[in-house]
This record gives structure tokens, sequence and C-alpha cells, in this order.
């Protein structure tokens, strides 16, 4: 039996398939921050050309190179990255729009030969959108890899040159393509595309090696390279829920006891597989698994969360006016507005060169289109489990309805124990709301406190992005852990309050919903400090509240 | 990447395939949505379904692919004759496309050489008589939506910009695919696509593997793989160009109407086009069955992917509402 990779044979197995194989395993996805060590793995990457997210569209497919043009007096294009089949590299793949993302999707699908994303991402939250990292075939991560335990990375051409020449004649043993297909499926990888990526890298790496049919060693090392870090080793969410909706793929330990034994004959039993993966996983799995999943839901939940700090309106036709002041020259409108004058000014002039004039002069303008969304901190202590948490729950089912009708963003946040949780960053996914909010338990301290902390924060974070949050709070207001955790009621109390007149000074809109048994006056000071609607949830008449919902929303 | 995968080769996603194929019979029925997980070969189809169709006839050098030469645009230049045989167009429609690349704009290169004012068509120019698939639909943003929606409801590109006035057709067919989880379509679009389908991932591993054999054998030996399935693919072009053929020709009782009409209301759904999709859907069934009467079950094979996207959507129903339309398509039509 094999030792599995050791992190840094890891990264320079994943390199030497790259190399063999690009098109193959069509690209590698490499996360780390910039240090020394990622410029070491860097320069034995491929020859790439670089892009960054900002990127237009005219520099990816080419287009009219406008200061060439005015240079010249007549029309010069410019070539497009995507044009030539040669590797790219992204650099700051985690900001990457969906945009780019789709489009370089496409150009993997179709011509391109591969692609290396280096994700810089700090928060769990940031990752690689979902397109990309399931296109591309190889993962590493260098976060727990110490400058020490590195050596110079550099391959030999000839190598390279052998390996490529031996690739054509490299052979699977027969079980192998099942086995990576049962592998994948145990680990829950919906793709097909991940298989697929396996394979191929198996064989470049079995070529790499010099072997003619892949050895047992080489699929589990190329399995580890690939699937690794798709495993869906956390089902739905990284806290584990009571109930959980969605066919949970087994987890891995279980995979791996509960499949009756194969055959001995059978030369590559999946479960060996399974444990070449698991042995591969670092420690801090958990996290960065979430992270592609939080990418997943948040990345992609319409135009509105994708794009961080840069909310771009939707474009409006330009206007006739003078740059400056923040108002920005729109280049091509102004060469269209000059274009059909050219041959009369040319005339004119004498002077065969473009004339543009200043009424020709156009700058841009947009229209920002700001999306809302709807921060939900519900009360999940044990107090208010026992009285009316499922009438909460139905409550705020009543508002999800509402805000799918107005394409709201929703965020939940649960609060109760210690701490406060964010169930689920901001999304329009309602089901996934749903199913995350039908298994929210209940019990414990009711830490209001650092709920609110929470709500808080995150209207920040979205109003850093473009987004209008508003906060509808939903408790019982008998908060009892203070900010620090402790369990005092008095600090608690002052630490809400506190809170509460921080959220007021940033002028977020709010709504406090009082969901105890009779109305409490507590909450009621503190809807007045929020300046917020303050309304007990009546008994079994869920409607009216999302009636006074509607009017404390304007909408 | 030369050739694409071969239509008939896609291992299972049966419901996928159907709605293409019966587009490709009658691209009247308005597109196909294709909703579903990542790699469960949502963009392989499409790709295949463009090598798969037959070819149309079409001026040569026109830009909108028109039938005959008294039909090409007057923008598009004069002398354009000669008609030839070319690939059905399917044109991708990338996320985040400007309004200029999608409905055609002034053609800045001839605006500035010459100085004159012309039009450079856009993608919906060179999706006429064909496709236009749009991946990651449901992340398109809303100006492009509307525009969209707004070609796809007339047939016709209306182009009033920069001092140009122009109009050409713009029939296609709209396919889009998305992956739900990661945001909702606007039901406005959603009502457009005559079809929609949900695909899954395989759930069973023999299939898995299957997939994996097809893929690997496509791309070991490409050419080996494109012969074995060039007799099905072909087969399967046959049947789309005598089922075209048979779509004139076809009955339908006036029973049907019923079915499909009784069909609609126990449903709810909204507006007419439900009704009127229905019976197109089913008459390409039925030419594609080679039947010449239109019956209860073309109706009841197509009912799903015509009808589950048009219910008025309860946004907290996981099941979905293709269960909703089996179950009241078994209480209804029994």
């Amino acid at each position: 039996m094999s030792q599995p990779l050791s992190p840094w044979a890891r990264v320079q197995t994943a390199l030497a398939v790259l190399a063999v194989d690009p098109a193959g395993v069509k690209g590698l996805w490499l996360r780390a921050r910039a240090s020394d060590l990622r410029a070491r793995v860097t320069a034995a990457l491929p020859p790439a050309r670089r892009l960054h997210p900002g990127i237009d569209d005219a520099s990816l497919f080419g287009g009219v190179d406008l200061a060439a043009t005015l240079a010249a007096g007549h029309l010069i294009r410019s070539k497009g990255l995507l044009a030539d089949p040669t590797p790219l590299l992204l650099t700051m793949a985690e900001r990457s729009p969906a945009g780019l993302s789709a489009r370089l999707a496409l150009w993997l699908d179709t011509q391109g030969p591969c692609l290396i994303a280096l994700d810089e991402g700090a928060d769990p939250d940031e990752g690689l959108p979902a397109a990309l990292a399931d296109r591309l075939g190889l993962f590493l991560d260098l976060s727990d890899l110490a400058w020490s335990d590195t050596e110079g990375l550099s391959f030999e051409a000839g190598e390279i040159a052998a390996a490529r020449a031996r690739l054509a004649a490299v052979r699977l043993p027969d079980k192998a393509l099942e086995s990576l297909t049962k592998v994948a499926f145990a680990m829950g990888i919906p793709s097909l595309r991940a298989p697929r990526l396996a394979i191929c890298a198996a064989r470049a790496l079995a070529a790499w090696r010099g072997e003619d049919i892949a050895s047992d060693d080489t699929l589990r090392h190329a399995a580890e390279l690939v699937l690794a870090h798709r495993g869906d080793l956390p089902a739905e969410a990284p806290e584990a829920e009571p109930e959980q909706a969605p066919p949970p793929p087994p987890p891995e330990g279980e995979a791996g006891e509960d499949s009756p034994p194969e055959p001995q004959e059978d030369r590559l039993p999946e479960d060996v597989l399974l444990e070449a993966i698991r042995a591969a996983l670092p420690a801090d799995l958990l996290a960065q698994l979430a992270a592609g999943k939080a990418a997943r839901s948040a990345k992609g939940s319409g135009t509105g969360a994708a794009r961080k700090g840069n909310h771009r309106g939707r474009p409006l036709p330009p206007l006739a006016g003078t740059p400056g002041a923040g108002k920005r020259i729109d280049l091509v409108a102004t060469l269209r507005a000059a274009a059909p004058w050219q041959p009369l000014r040319r005339r004119e002039a004498g002077a065969a060169r473009l004339e543009i004039r200043k009424s020709d002069l156009r700058i841009k303008r947009y229209q920002q289109s700001s999306d809302r969304v709807l921060i939900f901190a519900v009360d999940a202590s044990g107090s208010s489990a026992f009285a009316r948490l499922a009438e909460a729950k139905g409550a705020v089912e009543l508002l999800l309805a509402q805000a799918y009708a107005r394409r709201d963003h929703v965020a939940l946040i649960a609060f109760r124990g210690q701490s406060a949780e964010l169930i689920l960053p901001p999304t329009r996914s309602l089901v996934q709301t749903k199913r995350r909010l039908a298994g929210l338990p209940g019990g414990g301290g009711t830490p209001l406190a650092a709920g609110l902390r929470m709500a808080f924060d995150l209207a920040q974070q979205a109003r850093a992005r473009g987004m209008t949050p508003t906060v509808a709070l939903l408790t019982d207001g008998r908060g009892n852990i203070a900010l620090d955790g402790r369990a005092d009621r008095a600090q608690a109390e002052a630490d809400s309050l506190q809170i509460a007149r921080a959220l007021r000074l940033q002028g977020l809109p709010a709504l406090v919903i009082d969901i105890a048994n009779r109305p409490q006056p507590a909450l009621r000071q503190m809807a007045l400090v929020l300046d917020a609607p303050y309304l007990p949830l009546p008994r079994a008449d869920a409607q009216r509240l999302s009636g006074v919902l509607q009017a404390a929303l304007g909408g | 990447m030369s050739q694409p995968f071969p239509f008939s080769a896609i291992v299972g996603q049966e419901a996928m395939k159907q709605a293409m194929v019966l587009t490709a019979i009658d691209p009247g029925i308005g597109g196909v949505l294709v909703f579903g997980d990542r790699g469960t070969g949502k963009s392989t189809a499409v790709r295949a379904l463009a090598a798969l169709l037959p070819e149309i006839t079409a001026v040569e050098g026109c830009p909108v692919n028109s039938v005959r030469p008294e039909d090409v645009p007057a923008w598009a230049g004069t002398g354009l004759r000669k008609l030839v045989q070319r690939p059905t167009p399917v044109i991708d429609l990338p996320l985040g496309a400007t309004e200029d690349r999608v409905v055609g704009a002034l053609d800045i290169e001839r605006a500035l050489t010459r100085g004159e004012k012309a039009f450079e068509p856009g993608l919906l120019a060179r999706a006429n008589r064909g496709y236009l698939y749009i991946d990651e639909v449901n992340l398109l943003e809303d100006h492009i939506v509307d525009l969209l929606l707004d070609v796809a409801q007339s047939g016709e590109n209306v182009v009033e910009r920069e001092g140009l006035s122009i109009r050409h057709p713009a029939r296609f067919v709209l396919v889009g695919s998305g992956n739900p989880e990661e945001g909702e379509l606007r039901p406005q679009l959603l009502d457009r696509f005559g079809l929609s389908v949900e695909v899954r991932s395989p759930r069973d591993v023999e299939t898995r593997v299957e997939v994996m054999r097809r893929r690997d054998a496509y791309e070991n030996d490409t050419a080996a793989f494109m012969k074995k399935w060039r007799a099905k693919d072909s087969a399967l072009r046959k049947a789309i160009l005598a089922a075209r053929a048979a779509l004139g020709g076809l009955k339908t009782p006036n029973t049907v109407l019923h079915d499909c009409a009784s069909l609609c209301i126990a449903l709810g759904s909204d507006g007419l086009r439900g009704e009127l999709t229905l019976l197109r859907a089913a008459r390409a069934q039925a030419a594609y069955e080679g039947d010449a009467t239109v019956s209860r079950s073309h109706l009841k094979t197509v009912a799903t992917s015509t009808l589950s996207h048009r219910l008025r959507r309860d946004p907290l129903d996981e099941a979905g509402s293709g269960a909703r339309v089996a179950r009241i398509l078994a209480e209804t039509l029994p």
C-alpha cells in the first residue's frame, strides 16, 4: 500500500500532469495568497498569457484598437486573448465576475487548452466561480506548505516532450474507468466532468512516470489531485443539521465501511481510492469546502451579489457632454459621433487624420439599480423555541414569498446558545433558504446582542456591494448572553441597545417582530432605539405580519 | 474540438434530447430551457444538436441567412444571388455580451475608414433561422433579457440607434441552460421558452460509467467514434426531416383540442400560450412517431415539458412543478 502524496510532492505531480497534458486536464485551480512560495510554483507553470477579472470583451475577443487607430488614422484591430490556443492565467480568480467565468468556460469547452486560476481568496466565502471550478481539473492549496518544505521546481523540456510522446500509447487498466467514476459518485460529486478529468490526469501522470499501463499508485494520485477537493463532505451546511433534505452522499467514513468489501481479485477496489483521497484531505478542508459551497451560492445569486464593490449599473445611452468631474468619456460613442463627419472635415482641414471636435464628445452614463437584501435575524434560543419558533418560521416563510415576488435577496442569521451564526449568505435562492430555515434547531441562551451584531456586519457588507439592506429581527427579547459570551443579563441588555444604536446611526432600516408569548416592553424600547416598526407577532395570523412588513418596507 | 460529440451518443437525458428534437421538427414551438446540475451534458447536447440538424438553404453572404435573394435586407448589400447549403446556425450568446453585439450597431470600421453609415449585424441576425444558445441564462443581465424578449416575441430585430434605422428578421429557437441554485429566471422570460426540461446528474453508477466510457472513446479516437455513431445520427436526422414533411398533413381531432384546454384549465396556467405550445409540441411528437393523427398519448408525452414552467409558481414548493403537472395530468386525462 502506497503512501498518499506529501503536500509538496502533490504540487510537483500536479505541475507535471499539467505540463504533459494541459488540454486534457483543462487547468489548475491554485489557491494561495501572493508569496514567494506561490511565485516558485507559478514559475514552473507552462508559459501562459495573463488576464485579470476586469478584462473587457475587446481584449478577450479582439476589437478596434482605439489608441492605435487614432494615431495611425486608419483602423487597427487588436487580436483578442482568446483567439490563440495558448494557456491563460487568470489572476485574482476569486473576483472573476459571472460573465467572465462563463466566457472562459465556453472557451475551455470549445477551443482553449487550459486555464490556470490563481485564487487569492482570503475569506472562506471567496472562491473560484463554480463554472470554472467545475471545469479545471487540478486543485492545489499552498496554505499548509512552508517555504522550508519546498525546493526549486523545474522540468526538463526533454522530459515533458518524451512524456507527451508516450501519452497516446498509455492505457488505463480495464477497471480504472469504472473505479474512478464510482469513487466520484461515492463522494457525491454530481458533475460528470470530474471523473473525466481524473481519467485524463491519470493518463498524463502515467506517461510522465513512464508507465505503459497506469499503475494503481498513479490512479490513486490522479484521484487525489482531481477529485479530493470536489467531495461533498459537509453535505449542505458546515454545521450538522438535524434533518437533511437532500439525499446525502454518504460521508466518506461510511462509504468505506458500509460498501460491501470488493472481492480481492478486483485490482483496484474503490475504497482504496477513497482511502487515498481521504488521506489527502488537509485538516481544514471543511473550511475550504464550505468556501466552495458559499461561492456557489453567493457568487451566482443574480447580478447584485456577484460583484464586490463594483456594482455596475445598466448602461444608458451616452450623452453629449464634456468629460471630467467624475464623468468618463465614452470613446466608442465619441468616435461614432465623429465618424460620419470625417470625409467632410478632412476636406476642410486638408489633413488625412481623424478629426474629433468637442461636439463629438460623449460621456458614459449608468443607471444604478440597487438590489435589496432582506436580512432575517431569527432568535432560535430555548425560550423562543418553546414559545413560538415554529410560528416565527412560518412568518419568515411568508416574508420569503414576498421577497421572491420582489426579486429581493435574502440572508438568514440565527442566534442561540453563545453566539450568532450566518445560516445563509445573501442569496436569491428561496429553496435553499427554506431548507436551511426548516433545519434550524432551537435551544440554549439568547445572545440577542451577537445576533444584532452579525446582522449589522452583514448589512454593512451588503451595502459595500451596492445593495440596500433591511434587517428583520425576530426575537422574544429576553437577551441573556452578552457579546463576550457571558451569561449576564444586564450586560446583554446594554450590548444589544448599543448595537441597535449603531444600526440606527447607519440609517439601516429595520423591523422588530416580537415572538414572545406576551409583548415585551424591552423590545418595544429597542424598536424605538432602532427607529423601527414594532410588531408583536399575532397568534396564528401570519398574514397580518406580511402586511406590516410590506408597509414597513414601503413595498 | 472540430467535431462535436454525436447527439445519439449522449447517454440518458431523454427528456432533454426529446425536447431538442421537437424544436428541430417545429421551430415554432419556441425554444427549450434546460435547468439542472453542472456537468450533465447540457452544453454538449446543444453543440451536438448543431451538428445533427439538417442543413438550410440560404443566400451566400447574407448576414441573416435569407431563404431567397429578394429577402436579403438592403443594408446587407446588393448582388447577393447565389444559394448555398449551410449548417443550421447555432449561435452562442455569452453572458455579459453588450447590447451592440447582440442587436448589432454602427459598423465602426466602415464609418471610420469610409465615412459611411453602415450596419454591423449582431448575434440576433446570425441566429436567424437557427438557434440562439444562452448558457447560464438565469445570470443574464436584465437589459439583455428585455431585448431578447422583445425580439423573440416579434421575430424581428428593430435597431434604432446612432442614426441607424434598421429592421431585419430574427426568428430563432432560444435554448437556455442554467443552474437554478444560482438564481431564478424572470417569469417573463420563462414563459417564452416553449419547453422546459430538468436534467439531473445520473443517480446510478452504471449510467455514469457508461457516460465515461463513451466520452473516453470519443476523446481517444474521435474518428472511429464518430463513424460508429454516424448511422444513428443520420437516422435521427432523417426522422426529423420526415417529421417536418409530415407536420402539414397531420390531423388534429377535436377531442385533442378539448384535452389541451381542459388540462391547462386544471393546471391554472396563465394565458393561452400553454395550450398553443402544448398542441404544437404534441403535433411534432406525433409527426416524429410517424402517426397520422394527434392523440392523447402524444399530449401526455409532451405535457410535462410544455407546461411545468408555466404554472403560477409557488416559490417554496421544493418538489418542483413537474410533479404537479404529472399529478394533474393523471387526474384530468386518464
